[in-house]
């Protein structure tokens, strides 16, 4: 079964026009100007049960709207959503006591109350029976460590403790599908790498389905075995993280350190033939280009003969520099075309 | 699910009780307003008997009882609904399985419960104490009374949910939301009493929900209105409880299409 089923879903947003000067902040007083903007814009994929799906994007590229449709809270100009068998906007309270969200810019915690009591009073909301709930939280709190925390007031947590108790908040009544809107925004290293290995057991164990929006690739290439990118509410990539890095990595750099001096052309007259192009940092540091469907080891074979090597690095495209460049370019279609670097 | 609505109300009690230094300058302020007042009526009616239907001791316990009633029914929901709406936060109360709007009118119900018992209460028996405050001697007063405050705080929160609302529509309502409390005071009898306005003026009035809030309940508490007169005064409070829900209903609705979240 399909966890999420999305079709030409799209949400336009009435921008308010402002006019300038004194003539047009009267104009507006009187006759305001609307500007359609299309913050969502036809889009469609479907997320099968169990698996964990990164939703990236540059700022305003649309993803915490479309999260917010998927969860029940905008409702579409068009399109068709399915999520968990309910069109989310229609059956808000029956949909939404199956799914779990976490905004990581926006508490759902009772800022002024204890963290039991909040989660006291989400058992109640989301009505799980008190031995669920006993069970339940003996065991996030164990996984998360919140012992400690949890008769402390909220507004008295740190960030990542209070990120730790959300993501209890949020998983208490045992949803089938948890949305994530940048839940590691703000954290230190060890937070996150907390909280990613949580969700990765959470998805293991009970088979959560889990979408998840961030601007941390780390998050990404830890969690997901695919990535949907958005790019001015159309979506751009939707694929495995795999096929992405294949697709748009430009190959290996090799970095030499040469015990002496060595010229530009002597390095290209070593490389004669192989597809390899080099750069230059100084005499003694030069970094070969080697593509994906070549082996490194020849150009070793040809440069290791020729001069004193002192040192090697062999470094792959990074995710980031992949997803930079995409962005940069608005579309993650690499152009056939293009030649070997 | 019951237990859960409960629990916003104790909360919310729990949570004002924690602050409840704040409401000891109230007390103050609202016993120092019925001062005024007591003082300003003692002058307009000089020697009179009785202006527009007041005795003047009538007049000092009209405005003792007023000035306290407001005491419990007064609450912020108009405010802190416009501010989740404007910071985005109303986001998360979508996501849950209640109805948002009943769990506000709870939470200004424990709010009124902390103002009914530490607020209204403890400034009426100052008031008694200073002001030659006339209190009901029948029961059915009280009762009636009781029942009527509780209408009060039913329709002044359903005023401040509506205007709250508003927030979807209107980029800021702060403006509105400042007319709604000067509206309400002042419609509602609070200032003046409806009948000292002018004929045509209290016509309008006896259309508006405003004099359900302070105006009714006060013609009880003073005496004005007795026995099954008191049923009739509690009817036009129960069906203005009803119309109220109406528009509420289609503005939330409304804004359930136009929601457009703040802050990304």
């Amino acid at each position: 079964m399909q966890a999420i089923e999305v079709q030409d879903l799209r949400k336009n947003f009435r921008i308010q026009q402002s006019r300038g000067g004194l003539k047009g902040a009267l104009q507006d007083l009187f006759a305001r100007e609307y500007r359609e903007v299309a913050a969502v814009n036809d889009i469609s994929f479907t997320i099968p049960q169990g698996e964990i799906c990164g939703y990236i994007g540059e700022n305003g590229a649309g993803k915490s709207t479309t999260i917010k449709m998927l969860t029940g809270i905008l409702v579409p100009t068009s399109g068709h959503i399915k999520v968990n068998g309910y069109v989310p906007y229609q059956e808000r309270e029956k949909f939404v006591q199956g799914i779990g969200v976490v905004f990581g810019q926006r508490s759902q915690l009772w800022w002024d109350i204890g963290v039991i009591e909040s989660f006291q009073l989400l058992r109640k909301v989301y009505q799980v029976s008190e031995a669920d709930f006993k069970k339940r939280l003996d065991e996030l709190v164990e996984r998360l460590q919140l012992q400690e925390l949890l008769s402390r007031p909220v507004r008295k947590l740190s960030l990542g403790q209070r990120m730790r108790c959300e993501l209890v908040a949020a998983l208490l009544h045992n949803p089938s599908i948890v949305f994530l809107d940048e839940p590691t925004i703000g954290l230190d290293i060890v937070v996150k790498s907390e909280i990613r290995e949580f969700l990765k057991d959470l998805n293991r164990t009970q088979g959560t389905t889990i979408l998840l929006t961030t601007h941390d690739l780390q998050d990404i290439e830890a969690l997901c075995s695919r990535v949907i990118m958005l790019d001015a509410g159309s979506i751009i990539y939707d694929g495995g993280l795999d096929d992405l890095k294949t697709r748009w990595g430009r190959g290996r750099e090799v970095r030499f350190q040469f015990g002496g001096a060595v010229q530009a052309t002597q390095l290209n007259a070593w490389t004669m033939g192989l597809p390899v192009t080099w750069t230059q940092e100084s005499d003694l540091v030069a970094t070969a280009l080697v593509p994906a469907d070549m082996a490194v080891s020849d150009v070793f074979s040809r440069v290791l003969g020729q001069a004193e090597v002192t040192d090697v690095q062999i470094s792959e495209t990074s995710t980031d520099e992949i997803v930079r460049q995409i962005y940069s370019s608005g579309s993650a279609e690499k152009p056939e075309e293009q030649p070997h670097v | 699910m019951s237990s859960l609505y409960l629990d916003f109300i104790r909360i919310r009690f729990l949570t004002m009780l924690a602050y409840r230094v704040n409401y000891y300058s109230g007390i103050l302020v609202y016993t120092l307003n019925i001062g005024v007042y007591y003082f300003t009526w003692q002058a307009i009616y000089g020697g009179k008997e009785q202006i527009a239907g007041f005795t003047a001791a009538q007049m000092t316990t009209y405005v003792a009882v007023s000035w306290m009633a407001r005491a419990f029914y007064f609450n912020n929901l108009d405010r802190e609904i416009a501010t989740e709406i404007r910071d985005g936060t109303i986001a998360i109360q979508f996501i849950r399985p209640y109805n948002y709007l009943l769990v506000k009118m709870m939470q200004g119900f424990g709010e009124g419960i902390f103002r009914f018992t530490m607020f209204m209460i403890p400034g009426m028996i100052i008031a008694v104490l200073l002001f030659p405050v006339q209190l009901p001697t029948s029961p059915v007063s009280w009762i009636g009374f009781l029942v009527m405050l509780f209408f009060s705080f039913l329709i002044n929160s359903q005023i401040n949910i509506l205007i709250g609302l508003m927030a979807f529509f209107i980029e800021n309502n702060d403006g509105l939301m400042r007319m709604k409390r000067v509206v309400v005071d002042l419609f509602s009898g609070l200032l003046i009493p409806i009948s000292f306005f002018p004929g045509w003026l209290t016509s309008i009035m006896n259309f508006l929900p405003f004099q359900a809030i302070t105006y009714l309940p006060g013609s009880v508490f003073t005496g004005r209105v007795q026995g099954t007169g008191i049923l009739e005064v509690l009817g036009i409070q129960v069906i203005w409880f009803l119309i109220l829900l109406i528009p509420i209903y289609f503005t939330w609705r409304a804004a359930r299409v136009r929601l457009f979240v703040q802050g990304g």
